[in-house]
């Protein structure tokens, strides 16, 4: 059964949104869907970029109040 | 009061020697108890690695006995936890014993997992423990030529460390004067080459200056051994005549069989640092799973305010401040300049180039660590 998860990836520079959304990532099962919150005005161009990339999915991105909001789904 | 301390790293040797200096009065007076139970007698100082790696400490220099560095007050086990009982305030050791605890404080660090890249073992070198260090550094002095290819796992202990690595490997063949025969290249996770912004701004000239070839958003997936080729999940691969690896971490065995948090990190409040649903367990260190820099530095700060608290909760009832997220990173530009970079949650690092003087601190700090772990500095 696939899971949902909020990975709170606010008000931090290290490890960083994207390297916090691989590790939940990796800790995930193929179907789970993750939301990544983030205050790094560059996660709403980054992290799309490498989830295109590796082959996942984006279900939505959105910034609501400064805080960006990105669904992805474990695609493999 | 009974103050329970699990593991002697860096986090909880500052916690309990904190604590047990705020709180030598309650002590003698028989109303405080601090207990501290560790998996090793010895304490290694973890940062030396990268130094043993490349000839530049000696193992031996990386231990003291674990009890050498705490207050007498503080009474000092080698019995691992293995059975975390938080709704009896209770935890079951190895030789099994029973402690029971008022406050619970759990620094039991990470570990690496190389295994969960398929060839990763085999096939690549890293400094993360004692015995790859050294078998590093004689493959480092044997080398005299080729392509040298860096790969970076997620998570892992001391994001400083990848770019400390290349800029060492840099001076090291120089100095060697085989520089001109070495290619490095250098695999990083997310798009840029370090994931705070400002370290990449800072770094990026430098490793063009350097002729350090990059490759971002690369993820390792798996090494081909025979044929000396590394894989991305993002479908692309590197050769290599020799494969430096930065490997993935998790959190301790015991924290995942007592279903503490998920990867071996405990849910932890990012503030206060309490276990997410339990206030009388404190988390620090790696042991945590906050988006907090896995790192000796942050453990410190985190002990600072975790024993601050402890201590005022015996004095007034109360916890006194929260963790702001401060970190304090060295990072050795090469093997005689090095900079710095500090940042919480709020304020990013403000990088200034490398100079000679904050190598020498860095160097001094190597020794000075015993002091700080003592909770003196």
């Amino acid at each position: 059964m696939s899971e949902s998860k909020i990975v709170d990836a606010r008000d931090t520079f290290c490890p960083g949104p994207l390297m916090e959304l691989i590790t939940h990532m990796k800790q995930s099962n193929v179907g789970d869907t993750l939301e990544l919150l983030s205050t790094d005005e560059g996660s709403g161009a980054d992290v799309p970029e490498w989830v295109n990339k590796v082959g996942h999915e984006i279900i939505s991105n959105e910034k609501i109040d400064g805080v960006w909001h990105i669904k992805i789904r474990k695609a493999k | 009061m009974r103050i329970l301390v699990v593991g002697g790293g860096t986090g909880g040797t500052i916690v309990a020697n904190n604590l047990a200096r705020r709180l030598s009065g309650e002590i003698r007076a028989g109303k405080v108890r601090i207990t501290m139970l560790s998996a090793s007698d010895k304490h290694m100082y973890q940062p030396g690695l990268l130094y043993v790696a490349f000839g530049q400490m000696m193992p031996d220099e990386l231990y003291r006995d674990q009890a050498s560095l705490l207050e007498s007050s503080i009474d000092f086990h080698v019995d691992p936890v293995e059975q975390f009982q938080l709704d009896k305030k209770q935890v079951k050791t190895k030789s099994g014993k029973v402690h029971e605890y008022d406050i619970l404080v759990i620094a039991t660090g990470s570990r690496i997992v190389p295994e969960q890249i398929p060839g990763l073992t085999e096939g690549a070198e890293t400094f993360y423990t004692e015995a790859s260090a050294v078998k590093m550094f004689k493959h480092l002095r044997e080398f005299e030529g080729g392509k040298i290819a860096v790969v970076v796992g997620v998570p892992h202990k001391c994001p400083i460390a990848p770019v400390e690595l290349i800029f060492s490997l840099h001076d090291f063949f120089k100095a060697r004067g085989i520089r001109d025969k070495v290619k490095i290249k250098y695999h990083y996770p997310i798009g840029r080459i370090h994931t705070i912004e400002q370290v990449a701004k800072w770094a990026k000239p430098h490793f063009d200056r350097m002729g350090v070839e990059y490759e971002t958003l690369f993820n390792v997936k798996e090494v081909d051994v025979e044929n000396k080729v590394v894989k991305s999940e993002e479908d692309t691969e590197t050769s290599y005549d020799l494969l430096i690896a930065i490997p993935p971490h998790r959190g301790m065995e015991v924290i995942e069989r007592n279903s503490l948090g998920q990867g071996g990190w405990i849910p932890t409040d990012r503030y206060k640092l309490t276990m997410n649903g339990h206030d009388n367990v404190y988390v620090l260190g790696d042991t945590t799973n906050l988006p907090v820099s896995k790192t000796g530095s942050a453990a410190h700060f985190e002990a600072e305010v975790i024993a601050e608290n402890i201590a005022s909760i015996v004095k007034i009832g109360t916890p006194v401040r929260d963790y702001d997220g401060k970190v304090y990173c060295f990072i050795e530009a090469g093997h005689d300049k090095a900079t710095y970079a500090m940042f919480n949650y709020l304020n990013p690092p403000d990088l200034k180039e490398p100079n000679k003087p904050m190598h020498w601190f860095k160097m001094s700090y190597n020794k000075m660590y015993w002091t700080s772990v003592r909770g003196l500095l």
